[in-house]
């Protein structure tokens, strides 16, 4: 196993346990966006591989910012989520047939109705900060799995907060 | 109805001889001076009771498609049903026909009381099973008093064999309510939610059984994932959620046709349907751009739904009262998720559950006295409170216990149960002492267990 891995994993955790962050704690948050709207300096296509306007192409350019992250019962978008939410419409501005689906999350530690509505509930706060930037509402469906589809399998805080998410996938 | 149960008079004095198909007819109780009384939460003196459930009797050993070995063995299998239904409930602690002396046909109406003194029996189960010209089965059911040497209650039934299980469940349903003074509750069915596969790539597939877990059927392939069923109260029918299509929305599966439709044309989520007492509304929960209200819509078809909550938030599930005016349903308008009432038509709505953590799942017992909920604080728990939102206590104490059915006679509440970790789920069941608590036995991975009424 790699020692520096092995060390990040171990700051990562110690972040998670100091318990103030809503973000799954393996991940970085992404990078401030110089710019808002479509710009030279939007997602790059070449050395990626993936043809533009698919799901394929969208989550490498995204690089992780199609996926934001909510605390225990929450909905709101926070200034990280605006900043992955604004790469998404920046996208989807670019390329302007594309549609895409937001997918709403919960995780496992409440009811199955319940988690149904509040991942419906998330996926809509995504989707209604897209459509805000200007990406018309019309390109962008919402499905809740409610806590059906984990990514994440631990039962732990830190399996939990990334399941608590909101992920927007390309339809093809 | 084909598939019901006829009741047998049966005749007071030779009974087994006289027996003979009739036409459903209920038998009155024996008066109740020389029963036995008192309540189910007084169980510890329940369990004292000796009761002795011999093999069922047959006339002649005779050929039947319920059992391949004939009648006879029939009467065995027949007993042992019996004798699961009351051990597993938790009120009585019977002794069953495996070990027990195996009595004469002729002994079933004339019981040896003296040797069944001399095992220390205080109650006797006894029955016989016979096979008629018509292919069907004849069970009678009787309950003595060793003591008092005296028959307490009988009923008899014609079943056809593919049924021969229900006449045992209406056997241990006639000795539990003699004994209890409760109402019977073993002659039911549940619909549940069958898990399979990984964590995340759980395979879940509507699946029904009888209430000891008997007779089990997968109903859906699991190409949908299916969540959430409630049986009709009439057994026809089975309201869920599928993701068929990919969006979650609520279907009504007919049992007898096997063809399914969706409860209401909407491109909005649907979810967390429910039935009224009468069959006649199905209420169900929409999320439109985030916001969750519960609808209700007539169960045939037809009409437009009736909005019965409006504001933001999200408003969810419902569970009728037993007589139809309430409903009582889950909100989390005041920051987090709690118990409230509303009256049928959505008016007078008020919040009832005040004793920290959050409330969800709430359902109304059936005989209308207690609330069970999953109470949200740390781990989740099996509840129950009072209508009015007093008398709060835990039934379980697990990792995650959650969505809680009741019994058709409000003593037992059902639930399930998941595992930390691997998420695997079982359905469990607990009386309302909490201290009578067991696994379900299902093939496979169980969730969202729904027990449908006493079969007719």
């Amino acid at each position: 196993m790699n020692a520096n891995f092995a060390l990040a994993v171990t700051a990562a955790s110690l972040l998670a346990l100091s318990g103030c962050s809503k973000k799954a704690p393996a991940e970085l948050p992404p990078a401030p966006q110089a710019s808002n709207g479509p710009t030279a300096t939007g997602p790059a296509t070449g050395p990626l591989g993936a043809v533009p306007g698919t799901q394929a192409h969208f989550a490498q350019a995204m690089n992780g910012r199609d996926t934001i992250y909510f605390d225990t019962d929450r909905y709101n978008i926070d200034a990280e989520d605006q900043t992955a939410l604004a790469s998404q419409a920046q996208y989807l501005q670019q390329y302007a047939a594309a549609r895409a689906t937001v997918e709403g999350h919960a995780d496992e530690r409440g009811t199955r109705d319940y988690n149904i509505a509040l991942g419906e509930r998330r996926a809509n706060a995504a989707k209604a900060y897209i459509a805000s930037l200007g990406i018309s509402p019309d390109r962008l469906s919402v499905v809740s799995y409610g806590k059906e589809r984990p990514v994440a399998l631990g039962s732990n805080e830190e399996a939990w907060a990334k399941n608590r998410r909101a992920v927007t996938v390309l339809l093809n | 109805m084909r598939n019901a149960l006829l009741t047998l008079a049966l005749m007071t004095v030779a009974a087994p001889l006289a027996a003979q198909p009739a036409p459903p007819v209920a038998v009155q109780p024996a008066p109740n001076e020389d029963g036995l009384s008192g309540t189910v939460t007084d169980e510890s003196a329940w369990q004292d009771l000796g009761i002795a459930i011999p093999s069922f009797a047959t006339n002649a050993d005779q050929p039947t498609p319920a059992n391949a070995a004939g009648t006879g063995a029939l009467g065995l299998e027949l007993s042992r049903v019996v004798f699961g239904d009351l051990r597993n409930n938790g009120l009585f602690k019977p002794t069953g026909p495996d070990s027990l002396p195996r009595p004469s046909y002729p002994e079933i109406t004339a019981p040896a009381f003296a040797a069944w003194q001399g095992r220390s029996t205080e109650m006797l189960v006894q029955g016989y099973v016979r096979t008629n010209g018509d292919g069907n089965l004849t069970v009678g059911c009787y309950l003595y008093d060793v003591a008092l040497q005296k028959e307490l209650t009988r009923s008899g039934w014609v079943v056809a064999p593919t049924d021969w299980r229900r006449a045992a469940h209406k056997c241990a349903d006639l000795v539990y309510s003699r004994l209890s003074g409760e109402s019977p509750f073993f002659d039911s069915k549940i619909a549940y939610i069958a898990e399979t596969g990984p964590k995340d790539h759980r395979v879940k597939r509507l699946a029904i059984m009888d209430s000891d877990g008997a007779n089990h059927r997968f109903i859906t392939n699991g190409q949908a994932t299916a969540l959430t069923p409630r049986y009709s109260p009439d057994y026809a029918r089975i309201v869920y959620l599928s993701y068929l299509n990919g969006y979650p929305r609520i279907f009504v599966y007919d049992i007898g046709t096997g063809q399914q439709k969706l409860i209401t044309e909407s491109r909005n989520p649907t979810f967390a349907p429910r039935w009224s007492p009468d069959g006649r509304w199905i209420l169900y929960s929409m999320a439109i751009g985030g916001n969750t209200d519960i609808y209700r819509i007539a169960a045939g078809g037809g009409g437009s739904p009736q909005k019965l909550t409006d504001g933001p938030g999200i408003d969810v599930g419902g569970s009728y009262s037993p007589d139809g005016r309430q409903i009582v349903f889950e909100s989390d308008r005041s920051g987090s998720q709690q118990v409230y009432l509303m009256d049928a038509d959505g008016s007078n709505q008020r919040r009832i559950s005040f004793f920290g953590g959050r409330a969800a799942t709430p359902e109304w017992s059936p005989r209308g006295d207690q609330i069970a909920f999953t109470h949200i604080a740390g781990n989740l728990q099996i509840a129950v409170m009072t209508p009015a939102g007093g008398g709060m206590r835990h039934l379980t104490d697990s990792w995650q216990d959650e969505a809680p059915t009741w019994s058709p006679n409000g003593r037992i509440v059902q639930f399930f149960r998941t595992e930390r970790n691997s998420g695997t789920t079982s359905i469990w069941q607990v009386d309302l002492t909490g201290r009578n608590e067991r696994r379900l036995p299902t093939p496979v991975g169980a969730s969202d267990p729904a027990w449908g009424p006493v079969l007719p």
